[in-house]
């Protein structure tokens, strides 16, 4: 079951340490923390680091593209292993829909090998740049979390590196224990070295799309509770820049997967061509410049003028097609569109709500936002269903990720108020997610994930990373502190 | 190495914190400067051999603000072997490093007709040789991530070698140059290299037997403003306070003939 690497161990070179002392940010760029990289190609490297930290008393941080809002994947002062250099697809079968990747492959090298053989990954995160080992350790969720579960629910089985040296395969029958925890472990029990997922047959290369406006946060709630359950995808836009009786006004999207027969040229729609996101605008202006321009609307004045013009543009009740790229992957229309945000960056604050509570705390909360001048520029809900990972953010309910741009003199304000947030959303029974949320403490942790859950992951900690060499300022926040 | 297990509040997008070290911190102007940069808002490891009044001036800090904004490193820097550990250890305990701060520093006042090598040893040792095993560890971390800043506290002895104590300026003298070489490695890499040269600070040096007659002497605190503010405009060489400026100018550019013949 567990095999040592011991006998295949390659002989690493030590690497020099100080050389590889880099900068590493978070995706909204309001974090720094300096870290000894390194890139490893094979499974056996991952091993000498681990022997690297243990000789040099540091820690160790799996890094796959970075993208979370949050401290999730840096190591401040200690080892990050950047593994977006194991990214080969192993095996690929068209005819069962199985993928054998390493953790480094991104979504977008996933579903542009096997899309136009009909198959898309069962869950995706709205950016593709998200790299599969990132995705397994936060177990991301798409628009079709209420349908579909997260990303764990389609893994088959994975292998993965425990800081002892040892290789462990898990799948839901095998060291099943194991693979509900590593996934969505945060990589603080061992580094996966392969995945293999069940991916989704698709006859089309698009989606039917159906668009509806909410007139106020009931209906908003209302809509994503009945739309959910017989919809493939449902996610919602909320204007969270505007209160009053129209307060949690926005739009519900909602798509279906096409049949065959409803498509009348499938073999056209599934090429790759006709899934690749324009590069330019008006098919003229170029989209890799296009956050420049953006950032002297990234404040309260221009990003109001955005969401009351997305919402005018929404009240048209309408039903249009579009392929699968460009209804999932709505972050990467604009690349860098976070570094818009300016110097401060930015972060996301997402909360997940039972059904029953969600509109009271909601209403409390993006009421407070507003008070106090400090909105958030883009909010975004999505319906939900409980899993069975050990960390999990999911329950049966809603979830509500705000943005929130970081100045220098908008911090202490903007810590206080996510604070009480965070009051609020405990009181009504709610979770966190740990790819999103930045300032979530120990004792907010503690609270939502239960003593019980706690005890459980560290026991397995103990027993997967007896030296605690796995550590990331993320689990150093949530769980140390 | 650490007097205690480190417990630094954890940085978040709304919560950044700056890490620093300073070497030689429970000194007169060391203690000020520890002070006056967690005012700043840093989170700083203090590294001295004193282990009683490093631990005082942390417990100090510490209750002032209620929360861990420093924490205590015991090394002496003549150990220059121990240097690479110390500094990966403190950079791990802080979650990275944007600040370098050497301000420890010894000085023996001969006689006028007194010739020391013991004591010029020592001054060598602390004033420039742990600076050099400490920076050469810095400086290779702060160039590969292409930031940072080094603060190495000289003197304005190091700019002539004078009748009082050739000992001394040369330590002086001598780091002065090092981290004037440091500077022309670093600079195009985004590292910032600060040479700081006190003139007279009122601190136990200058009770010393020997030591000279305090000429515009300023408090350590007032020393320990000059070089945050150094700090934050990211100076390169900076005098303090700055009437050493025009006095060292006129001194660096006295002729040797008639230099040889005076009395400073």
């Amino acid at each position: 079951m567990i095999l040592s690497l011991e006998s295949q161990r390659i002989n690493m070179s030590t690497p020099k340490l100080e050389r590889n002392f880099f900068s590493l940010q978070n995706f909204g760029h309001s974090l720094t923390a300096p870290s000894y990289v390194f890139k490893p190609k094979r499974a056996e490297e991952i091993v000498g680091a681990f022997e690297l930290a243990r000789k040099n008393g540091l820690t160790v941080t799996a890094r796959g593209a970075g993208r979370s809002y949050n401290d999730a994947s840096l190591n401040g002062g200690g080892i990050v292993l950047d593994l977006s250099g194991m990214n080969r697809i192993i095996k690929w079968d068209p005819v069962t829909g199985r993928v054998t990747a390493e953790p480094g492959v991104t979504l977008q090298q996933l579903w542009q090998s096997i899309e136009p053989e009909g198959w898309w990954p069962p869950v995706v995160s709205g950016t593709m740049f998200t790299t599969l080992g990132g995705c397994l350790g936060a177990n991301i969720h798409g628009k079709n979390n209420f349908r579909m579960g997260p990303i764990g629910e389609h893994v088959i089985e994975f292998t993965a590196i425990l800081p002892t040296g040892a290789e462990v395969t898990c799948s839901p029958n095998k060291n099943a224990d194991l693979f509900y925890a590593m996934i969505s472990g945060l990589g603080m029990l061992g580094i996966f070295t392969s995945i293999t997922m069940q991916m989704k047959k698709i006859e089309s290369g698009l989606l039917e799309v159906h668009a509806w406006p909410a007139h106020n946060l009931r209906e908003h709630l209302a809509f994503l509770l009945e739309k959910a359950p017989s919809f493939d995808y449902t996610v919602g836009w909320m204007d969270t820049m505007n209160g009053g009786k129209s307060l949690g006004r926005g739009q519900i999207h909602a798509a279906n997967y096409l049949h065959g027969d409803e498509d009348p040229n499938p073999q056209k729609t599934m090429k790759l061509e006709n899934q690749i996101l324009p590069p330019r605008i008006f098919g003229v202006f170029p989209k890799s410049i296009l956050y420049v321009f953006m950032k002297p609307f990234a404040n309260n004045i221009g990003w109001w003028g955005v969401n009351v013009a997305k919402y005018v543009a929404s009240l048209r009740e309408h039903t249009f097609r579009q392929s699968h790229a460009a209804f999932h992957f709505l972050l990467d229309y604009v690349p860098n569109w976070e570094l818009s945000y300016g110097r401060g960056g930015l972060i996301q604050y997402q909360s997940f709500l039972p059904k029953e509570t969600a509109e009271d705390a909601w209403r409390e909360m993006l009421t407070i936002s507003l008070k106090r001048g400090m909105p958030s520029y883009l909010g975004v809900t999505k319906r939900h269903r409980p899993d069975k990972f050990l960390l999990t953010h999911a329950l049966d309910g809603f979830s509500l990720a705000l943005d929130f741009k970081v100045t220098n003199g908008n911090r202490v304000k903007l810590s206080e108020m996510l604070q009480e947030f965070d009051k609020i959303v405990l009181q009504a029974g709610g979770r966190f997610y740990f790819a999103k949320n930045s300032e979530t403490t120990a004792e907010t942790t503690c609270a939502f994930l239960g003593d019980e859950t706690i005890a459980k992951f560290k026991k397995l900690k103990k027993r997967c990373d007896p030296n605690g060499l796995l550590e990331s300022d993320l689990y150093r926040r949530v769980f140390e502190s | 190495m650490p007097v205690k297990k480190p417990s630094f509040p954890s940085a978040s997008p709304l919560h950044p914190k700056l890490r620093g070290v300073i070497v030689g911190a429970s000194g007169g102007i060391g203690a000020a400067l520890s002070r006056r940069l967690a005012r700043a808002g840093y989170i700083l490891a203090l590294v001295d051999r004193n282990e009683q009044t490093l631990e005082q001036l942390c417990d100090e800090i510490n209750k002032d603000y209620e929360e861990t904004r420093v924490v205590p490193y015991l090394n002496d820097v003549t150990d220059y072997d121990s240097a690479p550990d110390a500094l990966r250890r403190i950079v791990a305990d802080l979650g990275g490093l944007d600040l370098f701060i050497y301000i420890a520093g010894v000085i023996y006042f001969p006689a006028i007709d007194e010739y020391n090598f013991g004591e010029d040893l020592k001054m060598v040792e602390v004033n420039l040789l742990g600076a050099m095993a400490w920076m050469s560890q810095v400086a290779p971390l702060f160039l590969s991530k292409k930031s940072g800043q080094i603060v190495g506290v000289s003197s304005v002895a190091g700019d002539r070698g004078r009748v009082g104590n050739p000992g001394y300026n040369t330590s002086k003298a001598g780091f002065t140059a090092y981290l004037e070489g440091l500077r022309n490695r670093l600079t195009r890499h985004g590292v910032n290299v600060i040479t700081i040269k006190p003139g007279m600070v009122k601190t136990e040096m200058l009770n010393l037997p020997n030591a000279p007659r305090p000429v515009f002497a300023v408090t350590p605190e007032e020393a320990a403003d000059g070089i945050w503010n150094a700090i934050r405009k990211r100076k390169q060489q900076v005098y303090i306070s700055g009437v050493w400026f025009w006095l060292m100018l006129v001194i660096r550019n006295i002729p040797s003939f008639i230099f040889r013949r005076m009395n400073i």
